[in-house]
């Protein structure tokens, strides 16, 4: 990031890095969308977001899609050009690229949009993420998203992907004493908000007795431990922040973006317990943002387990290693917490289509920032981060947005 | 996913053997092989050298899979383990010959050659590690 902006100032010459401002968002239902295709639900997304945002399509110099596995989950790659079409954009011939790191591929998206308007070559993009989950079975969604794991060396030898989410759980359980209770309260708080959200899949609340006695996926986490299988999509517009008041006066700034990578499988990490590459993204977008983790005021972070939210509030800087089952369990991620956390109901209610999933978050965020988000709103948030992770954590996408 | 069967036979050597590499600047040892050390990078080009590892760890996590690929349904429940090999590296593999409840963590474990499983597709079987409980002498 240094370097970048050393060579923008360079380039550009000027003293201050360009500033990116969030100026319009889009969801669709999230769901077991039967009577929508891909191309319907990202051009429900994205028709939202423009419209919301103000401008026009002769406005957008460029989009980028986030999708994990079309080619899987309905035998269709080319998805960027798909969704410049299925958008209707087609004969204006708008650069559309897709971005894939699993789970992370729509906070890719934001981070390769953001990074686009920063290098001064774009002033207007827009941003997507999709995922169409349920047009193949049950069990080919699970080996699909299994991909995202280390297909030789962990996949090979049986184990799933939860059973690597349940081995960083079993783990944190042995060093720190989190409870297999510490991961119901991360799953009964999140259906709580869920049940606020009406884009969310599943908007009921359960109990921790109903999370604690789910049938097993993976020891130890059981079904209500789990992310479901769900179609939807989202879309952002990104501006110039030095061109956003042409369109809209509902501006919100990204001040920081970070990313970062590590080993494919887990058994290669420094520490089971904690995904560096979201330390790495994190620490990268703090700094940029020349903020603190106490400066946020909410944030929607990466459940795609139970135990991911506790790893990812400890990484965020939230907390302490080792201390998240506690916060969790002191209610300080609650939406009365002194720092709420997961607001839509997270990946675990608000449902996880995995390519949607990083741009739902900014959503997400953009709304409470702007206080639009309901029964489920904050009181005056100011600063959000939102924080995508890939696979069992080999890819960590961070952003932070502020009110203007 | 149908592969070729080149795909698997390209790795028996890892994966009957154990056989891994080993950085001759720093002395770790990588497996499965590395083309280059990470901490050692362009000092290691050249001098990565072919290790066979014993076979001998402990466990550092485990799950128990419940809900499994089609490829290993008839085993379930079983588990899954992250093992630490003597010499460093670790690796994902399932743990045989022993009762669900006796899986710890901290378990030692060696290596045992086994069927890790088959495709209908070629008829070809995939043979691997997996571990078991260290004998006690």
């Amino acid at each position: 990031m240094e370097r970048m902006q050393k060579l923008l100032i360079f380039y550009i010459g000027s003293e201050k890095m360009r500033e990116v401002a969030i100026i319009g968002i889009g969801i669709t239902k999230f769901g077991e969308l039967w009577d929508k295709s891909f191309r319907h639900l990202i051009a429900e997304a994205g028709s939202k977001a423009i419209l919301d945002s103000g401008i026009g399509g002769t406005d957008i110099d460029a989009m980028y899609i986030g999708s994990m596995s079309s080619g899987r989950f309905i035998g269709q790659e080319h998805v960027g050009a798909l969704v410049a079409d299925a958008s209707g954009f087609s004969h204006i011939h708008i650069p559309a690229t897709r971005t894939e790191g699993a789970c992370a591929s729509g906070g890719l998206a934001v981070r390769e949009g953001y990074l686009s308007i920063l290098s001064g070559i774009n002033d207007v993009v827009v941003i997507g993420g999709i995922e169409k989950m349920n047009d193949v079975g049950g069990g080919s969604a699970t080996e699909t998203l299994a991909t995202a794991a280390d297909q030789e060396w962990e996949a090979f030898f049986g184990a799933t992907f939860p059973a690597l989410y349940a081995m960083i759980a079993n783990r944190h359980m042995h060093e720190y004493g989190t409870t297999k209770e510490n991961l119901a309260q991360v799953a009964v708080k999140n259906h709580a908000n869920g049940a606020k959200n009406p884009y969310a899949q599943y908007q009921r609340e359960i109990t921790i007795e109903q999370a604690m006695n789910a049938s097993p996926v993976a020891y130890p986490l059981g079904l209500l431990d789990c992310s479901p299988v769900t179609d939807g999509a989202a879309a952002i517009v990104m501006c110039a922040a030095d061109k956003a008041k042409k369109y809209t006066d509902k501006i919100i700034k990204i001040i920081g973006s970070g990313q970062g990578s590590d080993t494919l499988p887990l058994h290669g990490r420094r520490d089971i317990c904690t995904l560096d590459a979201t330390v790495h993204a994190a620490k990268m977008a703090y700094k940029q943002g020349n903020i603190k983790p106490s400066d946020i005021d909410l944030a929607e972070v990466h459940d795609c387990f139970t135990i991911a939210e506790i790893c990812a509030i400890e990484d965020l800087g939230f907390v302490k290693k080792g201390e998240g089952g506690k916060a969790v369990e002191e209610k300080i991620t609650t939406l009365n917490g002194t720092l709420p956390v997961n607001t839509s109901g997270g990946l675990k209610s608000k449902g996880h289509p995995v390519g949607a999933t990083g741009v739902a978050q900014v959503v997400e965020i953009v709304k409470q920032l702007r206080g639009e988000a309901e029964k489920r709103q904050i009181k005056d948030p100011k600063i959000g981060l939102a924080h995508n992770v890939g696979g069992s954590g080999a890819t960590s996408v961070v952003h932070i947005m502020e009110v203007e | 996913m149908k592969s070729n069967v080149a795909r698997f036979w390209r790795e028996i050597p890892h994966r009957y053997n154990l056989i891994g590499n080993k950085c001759e600047s720093c002395k770790r040892v990588f497996f499965p092989p590395r083309e280059a050390c990470p901490y050692c990078r362009r000092k290691s080009i050249g001098k990565m050298k072919e290790y066979k590892l014993n076979g001998t760890g402990k466990i550092v996590t485990y799950s128990i899979i419940h809900v499994g690929p089609e490829a290993f349904e008839e085993q379930i429940p079983y588990p899954v383990a992250i093992v630490e090999l003597d010499e460093g590296p670790r690796v994902t593999a399932q743990i045989v010959d022993c009762d669900l409840d006796d899986v710890k963590i901290g378990m030692k474990v060696e290596s045992t050659f086994r069927r890790i499983q088959e495709d209908g597709y070629t008829g070809a079987i995939y043979y691997g590690y997996k571990f078991k409980p260290m004998r006690t002498k």
